[in-house]
């Protein structure tokens, strides 16, 4: 029987589940203790599982991050709750140079089974400095793993199999995802990382987007129906490793696409994905490969003007129909 | 300029005089460091590898001394500037040598190269090329001995040059707040690269860090293997048995300039001059002419050491590299 329960939940779900089954997973990270966590992902862990393993830190985010990559370097098993993924910048030293490299600068000797994970994406009215998009960063580098669900069952799964890989994992939470209400099976799952998934079905084009963007690409494939075109949303969960076979396969179908990215243009994603799609569907593609991004500037604070720098449904319906020269 | 022996420390056990044999395994460790970065020096001159080559020359008392103080299990981390290090915690002058030729047979098959020596299997947990940045990882790996009670202590080296950098405080601080068993040590060798210390630090004295997170300090010269073993030793005890971190300040000198493209501006010959007079190896030859040793058997001991970093370098030479196929394989573990 299928549960109803909130991202959050989920998430909260995956940690205590795999924490009960090795004693080697802690969790670490500010507030997460005592706190019950800052967006409240974390609560009851410590209550759980105690100080021991449950573990609020100063906030020193260049530090702590180093302490899980060091501690998974000798055998245990971190999770590293970022606050949120905007103070990561401050551990990027820690993220780019040790955790993704130690392995092969080592020779093979040393493996780095750690999450960090935390929310991500623009919130409301955050501005400039808290309402970031950072996968692209993190997925820019060999050695990282970058993982976005966007609902609560691939949250869950998602989340248990980042635990038990054996490579520095960036687990990255929509930040306005974590109320988000949706169904979970009951029991043990898990769902592999590199796994695309087809969350709609169509055939007149196909929509690539991830985390919050998959719930502004079901909205605009509603949206389309109600004129007569099903668009195919399919949703990449893993940045990297990248599914691309699964893009590949619905492009070649559907010989449209459009890719929804809330972060900047610039290097984006969607640049690689768009990248992909263009030379292996290229025969197939009857429109150049369209994407709608992020506004290419800092975040604002005003209400009305971050609202236009983000993706949404009306944009998205009307770049899809540029897409089928419907314009 | 000579360091002043800090109040703050506890009282130090009398030191023990060691016999012999011990005495010789720290000249030949320390010698072996010697040659082993002479023999690389010459081969880096004639082109054998590239990259950035840092010399440790005339500070090898700091490394085989307090690496002297551990348990085969305990941890060391290390800068890129670690080829003694990593000898001192075991490993062989044929793997260093042949990963600094860049071939298959080095500690990290080639990948690493001089300044990434790694060897898992004796808790050589690496060389590390960004300033500081692994002073985190120390206490990371620290929190993990606590987290499991193996009763492990990690060791953590840098240089003066990390103290100004944020990641030389948050380890530090973490460590502190949690009292994980580990000991930071600060090889002073007076110079962050070309700046001289009073250029770099507002306060010289880098033990004095200690005060402001709680922790326990101590200050020394490095050049006396014996002296470094023995206050290193105290730090390690109170890290194992009192879980308390240790921050230890030893006032060194490096013979050659910060790499291999230095010119040496920034300080006189007479400035290192005055230093190459108390070189630590020409001490600890000392130690072993006051201990009664044949000159005989020291000599023994030089030849010995001119044999292995002889054979190191031949197996280095004569040893293959990695495939580029095989390149993959570490950037994820399937």
């Amino acid at each position: 029987m299928p549960r109803t329960v909130a991202f959050r939940e989920a998430l909260n779900e995956a940690m205590a589940e795999e924490m009960e089954k090795d004693d080697r997973i802690f969790l670490m990270g500010e507030e997460v203790g005592y706190y019950d966590g800052a967006y409240k992902v974390s609560k009851g862990l410590l209550k759980k599982f105690g100080e021991k393993r449950v573990i609020d830190t100063p906030i020193a985010e260049g530090g702590f991050v180093g302490v899980g990559i060091g501690a998974a370097m000798v055998g245990l098993r971190p999770i590293i709750e970022l606050m949120t993924w905007n103070f990561s910048f401050v551990a990027a030293d820690q993220l780019i140079n040790n955790a993704a490299k130690i392995r092969q600068m080592s020779g093979g000797q040393f493996t780095l089974p750690v999450v960090f994970r935390g929310p991500g994406g623009s919130a409301h009215m955050l501005a400039a400095q808290h309402s970031q998009s950072t996968e692209a960063l993190w997925a820019h580098v060999p050695g990282l793993k970058v993982v976005m669900p966007a609902n609560p069952k691939d949250a869950k799964g998602l989340l248990k199999s980042a635990i038990r890989d054996d490579n520095p994992v960036v687990f990255i939470e929509g930040e306005v995802l974590y109320a988000d209400q949706g169904e979970i099976p009951d029991g043990e799952y898990t769902i592999p990382l590199g796994v695309a998934e087809v969350k709609r079905p169509g055939t007149d084009l196909t929509i690539i987007g991830w985390s919050k963007m998959v719930k502004i690409a079901l909205a605009t494939a509603e949206a389309l129906a109600a004129e007569g075109i099903e668009a195919e949303v399919v949703d990449p969960r893993t940045i990297r490793p990248l599914d691309e076979e699964l893009l590949v396969q619905s492009v070649s179908k559907t010989k449209r696409c459009l890719i929804l990215e809330e972060g900047w243009p610039f290097n984006g994603v969607g640049a690689e994905i768009a990248y992909r799609i263009g030379r292996r569907c290229f025969d197939d593609l009857d429109a150049p490969v369209e994407r709608l991004t992020g506004a290419d500037m800092p975040m604002p604070y005003n209400h009305h003007l971050e609202q236009q720098c983000i993706p949404d449904v009306p944009r998205a319906v009307a770049a899809a129909k540029k897409l089928l020269y419907l314009e | 300029m000579s360091a002043i022996e800090s109040e703050a420390s506890e009282p130090h056990q009398a030191p023990r005089t060691p016999d012999k044999t011990t005495l010789a395994r720290y000249y030949h460790q320390m010698l072996a460091i010697r040659r082993m970065e002479e023999a690389l020096a010459k081969a880096y001159a004639l082109r054998k590898f590239g990259g950035f080559l840092h010399l440790y020359i005339g500070q090898e008392a700091v490394a085989v001394g307090a690496i002297a103080a551990l348990k085969p299990d305990d941890y060391v981390i290390a800068t890129y500037r670690e080829h003694a290090h990593a000898y001192a915690k075991g490993m062989s002058a044929k793997e260093i040598i042949a990963e600094l030729y860049g071939k298959e047979t080095g500690c990290s098959k080639g990948l690493g190269g001089s300044m990434h020596l790694f060897a898992a299997d004796k808790g050589f947990l690496g060389g590390y090329g960004i300033v500081g940045g692994h002073i985190p990882l120390a206490a990371g790996t620290a929190f993990a001995s606590k987290y499991r009670g193996d009763g492990r202590v990690t060791l953590c080296f840098f240089g003066d040059g990390s103290v100004p950098q944020g990641a030389f405080h948050e380890g530090v601080a973490l460590a502190a707040l949690w009292r994980l068993p580990v000991v930071f040590i600060c090889e002073n060798n007076l110079y962050s690269m070309g700046t001289p210390l009073y250029r770099s630090l507002s306060v010289a004295d880098v033990s004095q860090k200690a005060l402001g997170y709680g922790i326990a300090r101590d200050r020394f010269d490095g050049d006396d293997v014996l002296r470094v073993r023995d206050r290193i030793a105290e730090a390690v005890r109170r890290a194992r048995s009192e879980s308390i971190p240790t921050l230890v300040e030893i006032i060194t000198y490096r013979f050659r300039g910060h790499s291999m493209s230095d010119a040496g501006l920034y300080r006189t010959k007479e400035e290192v001059e005055e230093w190459k007079k108390r070189d630590p190896i020409a001490y600890g030859r000392d130690l072993l002419v006051r201990a009664k040793m044949d000159e005989k058997d020291i000599v023994a001991i030089e030849q010995k050491v001119a044999e292995e970093i002889e054979e190191a370098v031949k197996f280095a030479e004569e040893s293959p590299e990695l495939a580029f196929e095989k390149l993959s394989e570490f950037t994820y573990k399937e």
